[in-house]
């Protein structure tokens, strides 16, 4: 099979699953089925893509299709902070940060060293059978998901600041993550800073 | 406690709990027979329909309006004949025209990804606009995290124009996609701080509760007149703005003198204007996000006097009113963005830089702090 051949087979199963997981999901939980269905699929379509692609640059990008998926997934679960923290944090941040590194390498469209076929059927495999224990676990000991009774919790802004600030809360890991971040934002500037001795060979040429 | 004080500002809660397609769902006479699911989907599909409607209206009046001002700062008139009165249909023509052309790919571009970026950015912008209320009783989307969520979807928008840049196989996109990146990451941080300042002082993230903290003072106690640090926090807040939505002076990734057209240069037809559809958009998202956090919202002294005159809140010429206040106070934060845009040169790239991280940052976290301490000092004297 050719390289084309393989990749259109390989984006039609990707499609055919996910169209099959948002199908299954409406017929058995309705919209909100649909919903995860969709969001779930795309996460694992986008790390698989990330595996399977030949260009760095596109792997990279596939990984948006990752990010995005958990965020809606958090969604889903009425956590619109950890949602939107997820974005700006992975997506904003994070990929733009990826992106910049793996653009400024040279382009390498050759095939990468892991046996492509092989090593994906592996991850795949290993990744449903750990979902599949923990699913089953899962629902023996909740016997079924209480979907209904989850309600969205209110001004999630209020809850989550109360909890980094609240002195019998979190603010003391809160503080000390701010601590180290500020000492490594201050120490990446001192390493990358020009130095005087930086400018002394082209002065002398 | 201050979701409370906003309630009793307003007399019944921020959040009535139902959305606006919602409501016009549950006011057609659909049959019993049609699952929840068919409703659920079709008052989305309804929504984003009439989303995408209103918002192609208001850019195509964008584009004319940038036309007409950008003609008169440099005395001359802009479009004057389509349509008639002012060349008003010009933007309808240039769109039937751009519907029209041909949708060129480069040889050497990869395809899929040059296909997906224009959806990515116009996507993630759209998505930012969910967070936008209407009024303080039509809403798309409830978001407490109105703020966070608008910050988070916007700044999607670079992955987009990366995309597109590295996809266009040509070394102008990929200088213009790198620019982005660089100004993009450099500048989103400024535009978060400045808006900490007046987050503070409101206390809220929802755009909703904001609004209602402003509506003392006959509709006039906007946040910026109650507090001084507000008003640095608030320039700094509009370069953020100019350079996070690429306009000029900070138009580094499109500049048209160094690199073609920047990320745009191989795009054509419909897909290229999507860029600028973006452009416009993310121009409106970012004026009435300022109009919400410094100049009150739906709040103005016509709302006062509504309100005086003993309107109930969730009554529909009230929601009218709010609306179209808070497109005005965003029309006037466009005009502003073009006044400078046709005013001002272009910066270099490193002197965007420099201002971003040295300036600019710094600035921010004064203003915050300063915000921060007038209002424990105000908290201190007055209670």
């Amino acid at each position: 099979m050719s390289i084309l051949h393989q990749q259109r087979a390989f984006y039609g199963l990707l499609t055919l699953a996910i169209l099959t997981s948002v199908g299954y999901g409406l017929v058995s939980h309705g919209a909100e089925g649909m919903a995860f269905g969709f969001f779930s699929s795309f996460t694992i379509a986008g790390s698989l893509m990330c595996i399977w692609e030949r260009s760095v640059v596109r792997s990279a990008f596939s990984l948006m299709a990752t990010f995005m998926g958990v965020a809606g997934l958090f969604l889903l679960l009425g956590s619109d902070f950890l949602a939107m923290a997820q974005i700006l944090i992975y997506v904003g941040g994070i990929l733009a940060l990826i992106l910049f590194g793996v653009m400024l390498t040279p382009p390498d469209l050759g095939e990468r060293s892991l046996p492509r076929i092989g090593g994906t059927l592996v991850l795949v495999l290993g990744g449903a059978s750990l979902v599949w224990k923990h699913v089953m676990d899962a629902t023996e000991s909740l016997a079924v998901l209480p979907v209904e009774e989850l309600t969205p919790m209110t001004s999630q802004d209020q809850s989550v600041g109360l909890a980094f600030l609240h002195p019998e809360q979190y603010v003391v890991a809160f503080e000390l993550a701010a601590f180290l971040l500020t000492v490594a934002l201050v120490a990446a500037v001192y390493i990358a800073r020009r130095r005087t001795a930086d400018f002394e060979p082209e002065e002398a040429a | 406690m201050i979701q409370e004080q906003a309630d009793a500002v307003l007399g019944h809660p921020v959040h009535p709990d139902s959305n606006v397609f919602v409501r016009i769902l549950e006011w057609l006479p659909l049959p019993e027979m049609i699952p929840g699911w068919v409703v659920t989907f079709g008052g989305v599909m309804l929504g984003m329909s009439i989303f995408l409607a209103v918002m192609s209206v208001l850019v195509m009046f964008c584009v004319w309006m940038e036309r007409k001002v950008s003609g008169h700062i440099q005395c001359r008139t802009g479009p004057m004949y389509a349509g008639g009165w002012h060349g008003w249909a010009q933007s309808l023509a240039d769109g039937v025209k751009l519907l029209l052309k041909e949708d060129m790919i480069p040889k050497d571009a990869d395809r899929t990804l040059f296909w997906i970026a224009p959806a990515i950015v116009l996507g993630s912008i759209f998505g930012a606009m969910v967070a936008f209320p209407l009024s303080y009783d039509w809403w798309f989307g409830r978001m407490d995290l109105g703020v966070f969520a608008i910050l988070a979807l916007s700044s999607t928008t670079t992955i987009g124009v990366v995309m597109a840049g590295w996809a266009s196989a040509s070394k102008w996109s990929l200088y213009g996609a790198m620019r982005e990146a660089a100004q993009v990451v450099a500048y989103e941080i400024p535009l978060g701080l400045s808006l900490l300042a007046p987050l503070f002082v409101l206390g809220t993230f929802s755009l909703t509760e904001a609004s209602a903290m402003q509506s003392g003072w006959f509709g006039m106690k906007w946040a910026i007149f109650t507090n001084p640090f507000l008003i640095p926090a608030f320039l700094i807040y509009v370069v953020a703005a100019l350079a996070e939505t690429k306009r000029a002076p900070f138009d580094l990734p499109e500049a048209e003198s160094e690199l073609v057209a920047g990320f745009m240069t191989e795009y054509s037809g419909i897909r290229w204007s999507f860029f600028f559809f973006e452009e416009y958009a993310a121009m409106l998202l970012m004026s009435v996000l300022g109009a919400f956090f410094w100049f009150g919202g739906f709040e103005s002294p016509l709302t006062g006097a509504l309100r005086a005159s003993g309107m109930e809140d969730t009554s529909l010429v009230f929601s009218l009113v709010c609306f179209g206040t808070v497109l005005f106070k965003g029309f006037v934060g466009i005009f502003l963005m073009m006044w400078l845009r046709w005013t001002l040169p272009r910066v270099r790239i490193d002197q965007v830089m420099t201002m971003g991280y040295k300036y600019l940052t710094p600035l921010a976290l004064f203003c915050v702090l300063g915000a921060a301490s007038w209002e424990a000092l105000q908290h201190l004297i007055f209670s």
